[in-house]
């Protein structure tokens, strides 16, 4: 099993946590893991996105070229990343924040409208929480019971206030995806 | 203590800590931030001393000041800090003093950019300060190696007196990967007693004095051999190197550092694709390991060199190998990463077609 993700989106989206929080997950689970970060002269509102690889081998090329999974959380990261999916695998796409279809028909679309969600649990700051929580249903990467141990680790002390409404956004992304399979 | 997730930067500056390093100098330059920022945080609680410089020339100065006193003591830079250092480099080699000093290397020449690159790889294992010296470079291609190769480098240093170089990229840098702080590998060594350390007078009947200066031709001579003697036990000593599937290999792909996960990669794609390669992968960049080619290089139909630069490392290929076989060699510069698709591709011609 080796899996390469891609977490595309503004600054400020919380994109480098999430794939903080599955790095983490995968490495409690005994995987093999890596998280690489986007890092230049940015600033706020510039676009941000990390390489997550969570592998049952050695961890190759930290840089992901081809990747089983990509998550975009605005519309720059869908032209930018659209293309870097391989054939047969899943594209996560905000579509509160995206206003293009993706245009790719040989993989698997996930649409998350992973703003409005969070506004209706009455916080805007989770919609990454809401995202992953889709991911990690449909990829299944680590348990979610895995990423709910990860998250006191990633956002440490002073944010114990945050974890109920965390546990809340992803649980609602999970909610989403179970309810697409359903239907389809 | 279990595995933790940590930037290379940051394990790198633990592993400095852990191993007894109590004084640390530098200047802020992207992408190597995260160590000196760790540093002042960690280095209070143990006692130690942070000082950000006033820039990368006093810093290597302070390093020369605190080694010279025989004390553990660090500083990191990317590529345009250390060619500020480069004069304190040479002192420092000249002087003696055990230190180790981090690159963590970026696109250049010039102020170039902050992507990751393997650009310096000439001015750190062949020298870019002046003089006859050598510094003893390792370069990671994990972070827990460059927690383990940090520790490492502390105890080379003092056993050889020399500044020790670790040599990472942006990429290393800036990614996380879990670190086993409690199982770092060590080589076992008695280091010797730092009976040379300025550190007063006290009862000793002579003074210590760190000097890099002798006037007299002869004198400094003598000086240059009781150097180069040190480093013919470093040749003899500290090479490393990890060779991989190299047994049956046609094709061996040579790559340190981040290039050499790729290749590893490349490798196992190749494999499976019915090629039979193999990857070199020096970690100690000098001394330059130069058995694996004399053991590879009659059975290969040629070595593939991988660098993120225009070819620095391919020379110290060519001279191991002797010119005996074709060295290719495929780079991209500037922070770019060569491609796998371009490697594969490079592969089948030197194997000789499809199959």
């Amino acid at each position: 099993m080796e899996e390469r993700i891609i977490f595309a989106g503004f600054g400020g989206q919380g994109v480098l946590t999430m794939g903080l929080i599955i790095t983490y997950a995968g490495m409690l689970e005994g995987k093999n893991v890596s998280w690489t970060p986007s890092y230049g002269p940015e600033m706020r509102g510039g676009t941000a996105n990390c390489n997550v690889t969570v592998s049952d081998d050695e961890v190759g090329s930290p840089v992901i070229i081809e990747a089983t999974s990509v998550v975009v959380m605005n519309r720059p990261s869908l032209d930018k990343y659209e293309s870097y999916v391989v054939p047969g695998g899943k594209l996560f796409v905000n579509t509160s924040l995206v206003d293009r279809k993706p245009q790719r028909k040989d993989i698997e679309v996930y649409e998350v409208p992973a703003n409005e969600i969070a506004s209706e649990l009455g916080n805007l700051k989770v919609a990454n929480m809401v995202m992953l929580g889709a991911f990690v249903e449909a990829t299944k990467v680590v348990k979610m019971e895995t990423v709910l141990k990860a998250l006191p680790e990633v956002f440490g002390k002073g944010k114990e206030h945050m974890m109920a409404i965390n546990e809340k956004a992803l649980e609602k992304g999970a909610e989403l995806i179970r309810n697409m399979v359903s239907t389809k | 203590m279990a595995k933790v997730l940590m930037k290379g930067n940051e394990a790198m500056a633990e592993a400095a800590i852990q191993a007894g390093c109590r004084y640390y100098f530098g200047y802020p330059i992207t992408p190597q931030n995260e160590v000196t920022e760790y540093m002042s945080k960690r280095m209070p609680e143990v006692g130690g001393v942070f000082l950000q410089a006033e820039s990368e020339v006093s810093a290597i100065n302070m390093v020369y000041g605190a080694g010279g006193a025989g004390a553990r003591v660090m500083t990191s830079t990317s590529g345009p800090g250390l060619s500020l250092m480069q004069e304190g480099i040479s002192y420092l080699a000249g002087a003696q003093i055990p230190c180790v000093i981090v690159n963590i290397m970026r696109g250049g020449p010039g102020l170039g950019n902050i992507q990751g690159a393997q650009s310096d790889y000439f001015q750190s294992v062949k020298g870019g300060g002046h003089g006859d010296y050598k510094l003893i470079v390792l370069a990671p291609s994990t972070i827990q190696e460059m927690a383990d190769l940090v520790q490492e480098a502390f105890d080379i240093a003092d056993d050889y007196r020399n500044p020790v170089v670790i040599l990472g990229d942006g990429m290393l840098g800036q990614m996380m990967e879990p670190v086993d702080f409690d199982n770092v590998k060590k080589t076992r060594r008695n280091l010797p007693e730092k009976t040379w350390a300025t550190t007063g007078r006290g009862n000793r009947e002579h003074r210590n004095v760190i000097n890099s200066l002798y006037i007299d031709p002869p004198v400094l001579e003598k000086h240059n051999y009781v150097l180069f003697e040190k480093y013919k036990r470093a040749e003899q000593n500290e090479v490393r190197y990890e060779m991989v599937n190299c047994d049956d290999a046609e094709v061996i792909l040579v790559a340190y550092g981040t290039m050499a996960r790729v290749a590893k990669n490349v490798m196992n794609i190749a494999r499976r694709e019915g090629y039979k390669v193999g990857l070199i992968r020096p970690i100690s960049l000098w001394p330059f390991p130069k058995e694996p080619f004399k053991k590879t290089v009659d059975q290969v139909k040629g070595y593939l060199v991988v660098e993120m630069s225009m070819g620095q490392m391919v020379e110290d290929v060519q001279l191991a190998t002797e010119c005996k076989k074709p060295v290719h060699f495929y780079g991209r510069p500037a922070g770019m990463i060569p491609e796998p698709s371009v490697m594969l591709e490079k592969i089948k011609q030197i194997a000789g077609g499809a199959r």
